[in-house]
């Protein structure tokens, strides 16, 4: 919590007085197999300090060893962000002590990263496209994982002990740099949405991560500085770290410009410093002030040979890109035929590839998109589980919106099929028959269930026979509740109507 | 054959005994084991001995042999390791308070290579803290005496694996060679140490002192040992990133084809910034005895010159604190070894740390890792510690040019023989130059092999130092066998034999 009250200058005040500058540092964790430097496993949620080795642990005489997969995979990302990838590059150490920082200095790159000198374009709601250029990304090991026990906040202050779990630590890191970001005004806090999430959309479509914001996979330190005008130099940046949602990333930038346009009215000094985010009150409080001499005593990494990936590798990484999220996204979004927000919304939830598949295996893009993003989401949020992790494939939606288009059940017998599918019970046309789902499409049975209605309810029965055709919805809900949802509504209408003609 | 007789066999003559089935690992092992017992209250050699796993692996090997297996040339042969080393279920400490009670979870490369080949592991030896001294009186556990004279070093910072060997207490030992730390007290206890090409001997399992300069080598009583235990220890480690490819061969052959004494056509270059002045007088007269006696073998001899070795300490004494300070910092009490908190005051996690590393360190450590933490520093790095990298390239430009021009490269291998115990305690500059003809070798990553060529006039051995290209680790041993050779004959037996008797314990 945020132990000082800022004054605030509003927002919209502040942008008309000040030129904000954006700078996004991202850090995104590689989905490989093994870690960075040694060969624990990468798993989330694992018991406390079960996914390690004298590698990940530090222990004395341990030594790192590169993981090819995780430099391939940050040539991809260097590649997918139109940088240069490194002829010869190094690792050095950044040397500074943590308890959850194993050898007490994190393996890092520092002068020579892998990609440099890169650009990617940004497209924010309304369209409008805002190039963000990258200086750098690259490779390095995250830290372990600190629990403060006892305080009532869960920080440091205040705790009676603390818990290192560094399962986490030596996870391979890419840190995706942006040079200053001019010129975004008033859009500033969209601009700092749009490009994080642009970059988690393309971590994922690389596969290189799941980028998964709520574990904390991709994680965004967001600088901002003001300057009277666009003429003036840079203004003295604030660093807000380890902001990880969208949203956060937005208010984070927000509140920072309205705090230092308070700061700079009052002729005070922004003072360099990194910062801690809110949740709660989106709010920025002062973390470690900058000055306290923070001298890493960067130095070339002795125990490895510096990287020089060869050339014929980075082309066949590069031929091997998939389409940039941003064009398949157009692309889809012309066959679709989707509005812009729901293109949206099905890119939030994660369901492009799923719905694409879904297309692939015949079922109508609209339908698709019900499906995944109607009953499977609900479905996927109360289990909390990713869509794609749920036990029903794009196959299984298609054959499913095959059935009903054929008639052979209706929407609501589709979402009982749905559940049979989700509960295991095999494919929709195996549940469908297992569970005798399927409509009842047999005149004499639907008319017995008719005549049964009718003489059940004379009076009904008289009006619509004296051409008053209001509660013919009353016998067509007694037949359908008769055969349990499985009739032909229309049809029982047209025989409803037959028999009182 | 009794036990005095097994601890005076050379590792090669042990191997040939086992072989034949004369002697079995377990009366080898225990002879040594006994010799500990009886002589190293005196010497102090090792750290911890543990008799129980090493007769059990001596068991092992006899069973394997009596089963006829084929078995790995020293098979049987027990050996010490320097306590830098890691090794699973025995005590590490590389001779610091800090690490006084950690037990490994694990073996280093080396550690395992010795496993697999059959080799017993005697026990760990005694070191300089984190291998920094030249005398192996920075140990936190007291020093090691030099077997030739109990009031003398033993040379540092490995001088519990050269001790050992010299004190018949194990046949072979394991030490590590950062910059001259197994051919410097090789030299002043008389026994033939090897520095293999940086990355020829996996560093994985070895507790860094400065990862661009470490390297793990054979301690032995002759160069064939030297050779044979290279072979069992040497090759490619993957798990090593720095770990040159290719497996270690051909030493063996090297040293036998030596033995032969005859190096017609080899050009031999003598170092002129090696050997002048501050160079004791009797260490002189023998490397120059040593120089004619190749020369008499067919050896041509001239003078190189490598004028940037006159800057090698300097920048040895910049890289190393430098890499030192980074790879001690994760000695804080936070995961293993020692953990002190604060005696009053918060207990935060930097008091901890600072308390532990006040508590764990000595004075040698605490000394390097502030200097090379200052050479770290934002603002000095390029004055410090990229200058010293520039000299380090000089260096390696000079040792370039003389193999150019000669196959291998001689000097003495320290410029004094062993001084008192305490006598430069208080001076560290002058023990530091103790290594200045070994610590050039390091900054190349060359090889370099000790071996004793002579005594002064209080008896004490000098050690002759060749140095080799990179990967060219074979010519030490053809070289360095055949000045043994020599020197045996013309001493008619080993330096070693000259060395007092110890009074053995009851």
């Amino acid at each position: 919590m945020s132990t000082q009250t800022n004054a605030l200058v509003p927002f919209d005040e502040a942008v008309e007085r000040y030129d904000p500058v954006l700078g996004i540092e991202v850090h995104v964790e590689l989905g490989t197999v093994t870690k960075m430097f040694d060969g624990a496993p990468v798993t989330f949620g694992a018991e406390p300090n079960t996914q390690v080795t004298p590698v990940s642990l530090g222990l004395p005489g341990a030594l790192p060893v590169v993981n090819r997969t995780a430099v391939e995979y940050a040539i991809r990302i260097g590649l997918a962000l139109n940088c240069e990838i490194a002829e010869l590059c190094r690792f050095a150490r950044k040397n500074y002590f943590y308890p959850d920082v194993p050898k007490n200095f994190q393996t890092s790159q520092y002068d020579e990263p892998i990609a440099h000198d890169g650009w990617i374009d940004v497209e924010l709601d309304d369209g409008e496209v805002v190039r963000v250029e990258i200086e750098r990304a690259h490779m390095e090991e995250d830290a372990g994982k600190n629990t403060h026990v006892g305080g009532s906040t869960g920080r440091l202050q205040g705790a009676e002990y603390s818990l290192v779990d560094y399962n986490r630590a030596g996870i391979p890191l890419v840190e995706i740099v942006t040079r200053p970001i001019p010129g975004t005004g008033a859009r500033a806090p969209e601009v700092a949405r749009a490009y994080v999430r642009t970059l988690r959309d393309i971590f994922r479509s690389l596969g290189v991560s799941e980028a998964r914001m709520e574990r904390g996979n991709v994680r965004a330190d967001v600088n901002v500085s003001l300057r009277p005008s666009p003429d003036s130099p840079l203004g003295t940046r604030t660093e807000t770290k380890n902001v990880n949602s969208f949203r956060s990333v937005e208010r984070a930038v927000r509140y920072e410009i309205s705090r230092q346009a308070a700061v700079l009215d009052a002729g005070g000094p922004v003072i360099q410093e990194t910062r801690h985010f809110h949740e709660t009150d989106g709010s920025t409080s002062p973390g470690r002030v900058k000055s306290d001499a923070e001298d890493y005593r960067y130095f070339p990494e002795p125990d490895l040979v510096p990287l020089a990936p060869e050339r014929a590798w980075i082309e066949e990484i590069r031929a091997s890109l998939p389409e940039p999220p941003a064009d398949r996204r157009r692309r889809l979004l012309g066959e679709w035929g989707f509005s812009g927000t729901e293109m949206r919304d099905v890119v939030n939830a994660g369901a492009v590839e799923l719905i694409e598949a879904t297309v692939v295996a015949g079922a109508a893009p609209a339908a698709a998109r019900k499906w995944w993003m109607g009953e499977l989401a609900r479905r996927a949020n109360a289990d909390e589980v990713a869509l794609e992790e749920l036990p029903v494939t794009p196959e299984h939606v298609a054959e499913l919106q095959a059935l009903v288009d054929a008639g052979r059940i209706n929407d609501k017998l589709a979402r009982q099929a749905l559940e049979g599918v989700l509960a295991g019970e095999g494919r929709p046309e195996e549940v469908v028959v297992a569970r005798g789902l399927e409509v009842v499409s047999d005149d004499g049975a639907l008319l017995e269930a008719i005549d049964a209605a009718l003489a059940a309810q004379p009076d009904i029965a008289e009006k619509i026979r004296g051409g008053n055709l209001g509660p013919v919805g009353a016998i067509i809900g007694a037949v359908m509740k008769a055969t349990r949802g499985q009739a032909d509504a229309g049809r029982v209408r047209e025989l409803v109507l037959e028999r009182v003609r | 054959m009794s036990d005095a007789t097994l601890t005076r066999r050379t590792a090669a003559e042990l191997a040939a005994l086992l072989e034949g089935g004369e002697v079995s690992s377990v009366e080898v092992t225990q002879a040594h084991l006994d010799r500990i017992g009886a002589v190293d209250d005196a010497v102090h050699a090792f750290l911890h001995t543990d008799g129980a796993p090493a007769l059990a692996a001596a068991a092992a090997v006899d069973a394997a042999r009596a089963a006829g297996d084929d078995l790995p040339a020293l098979a049987g042969v027990p050996i010490a390791v320097k306590d830098v080393v890691v090794t699973r279920g025995q005590p590490t400490t590389a001779g610091s308070r800090i690490l006084a009670d950690w037990v490994p979870p694990y073996d280093a490369t080396l550690v395992t290579r010795l496993r697999a080949a059959g080799m017993p592991i005697l026990g760990k030896t005694n070191m300089d803290e984190f291998a920094m001294g030249s005398s192996t009186e920075h140990s936190a556990f007291g020093p090691t005496r030099n077997p030739w004279d109990l009031d003398r070093i033993p040379g540092g910072s490995g001088g519990g694996s050269a001790a050992a060997v010299a004190a018949y207490e194990a046949p072979l030992a394991i030490g590590t060679d950062t910059g001259g730390s197994i051919r410097q007290p090789a030299a002043v206890t008389g026994t033939v140490g090897v520095k293999p090409t940086y990355g020829s001997v996996s560093r994985y399992g070895l507790i860094a002192l400065a990862s661009s300069l470490d390297q793990a080598g054979p301690c032995t009583r002759t160069v064939l040992d030297a050779a044979l235990l290279h072979e069992v220890i040497g090759g490619h480690d993957p798990a090593d990133s720095t770990s040159l490819p290719g497996e270690a061969t051909g030493f063996v052959a090297a040293a036998h084809d030596g033995a032969r004494r005859d190096l017609t056509g080899l050009r031999v270059g003598v170092v002129r910034e090696l050997g002048g002045e501050g160079y004791q007088s009797e260490v002189r007269a023998a490397f120059d005895a040593s120089v004619e006696a190749l020369q008499r073998i067919g050896a041509e001899v001239v003078e190189v010159s490598c004028p940037s070795f006159d800057a090698a300490l300097a920048a040895y004494y910049l890289i190393l604190p430098a890499e030192a300070s980074s790879n001690l910092a994760k000695f804080d009490g936070m995961r293993y070894g020692l953990r002190v908190e604060p005696s009053d005051g918060p207990v935060t996690a930097e008091r901890v740390m600072a308390a532990t590393r006040g508590a764990g360190f000595g004075d040698e450590a605490k000394r390097r890792i502030i200097l090379g933490t200052y050479a770290l520093s934002a603002g000095y790095y390029d004055a410090y510690y990229g200058s010293a990298q520039k000299v380090r390239t000089l260096i390696q430009r000079d040792f370039a040019a003389a193999f150019a021009e000669v196959d291998v490269l001689v000097s003495p291998t320290a410029p004094t023989t062993a001084f008192r115990l305490g006598e430069k305690l208080d001076d560290p500059m002058a023990m530091y130059l103790n290594d200045v003809a070994t610590i050039p070798a390091n900054l190349a990553g060359i090889p370099g092999i000790s071996i004793p060529n002579g005594t002064d006039a209080a008896g004490l051995p000098t050690g002759f130092q060749i140095l080799a290209p990179a990967r060219e680790d074979a010519r030490l041993y053809r070289v360095g066998a055949a000045l043994e050779a020599l020197l045996v004959e013309s001493w008619g037996g080993h330096l070693l034999e000259r060395a007092p008797e110890l009074e053995v314990s009851a």
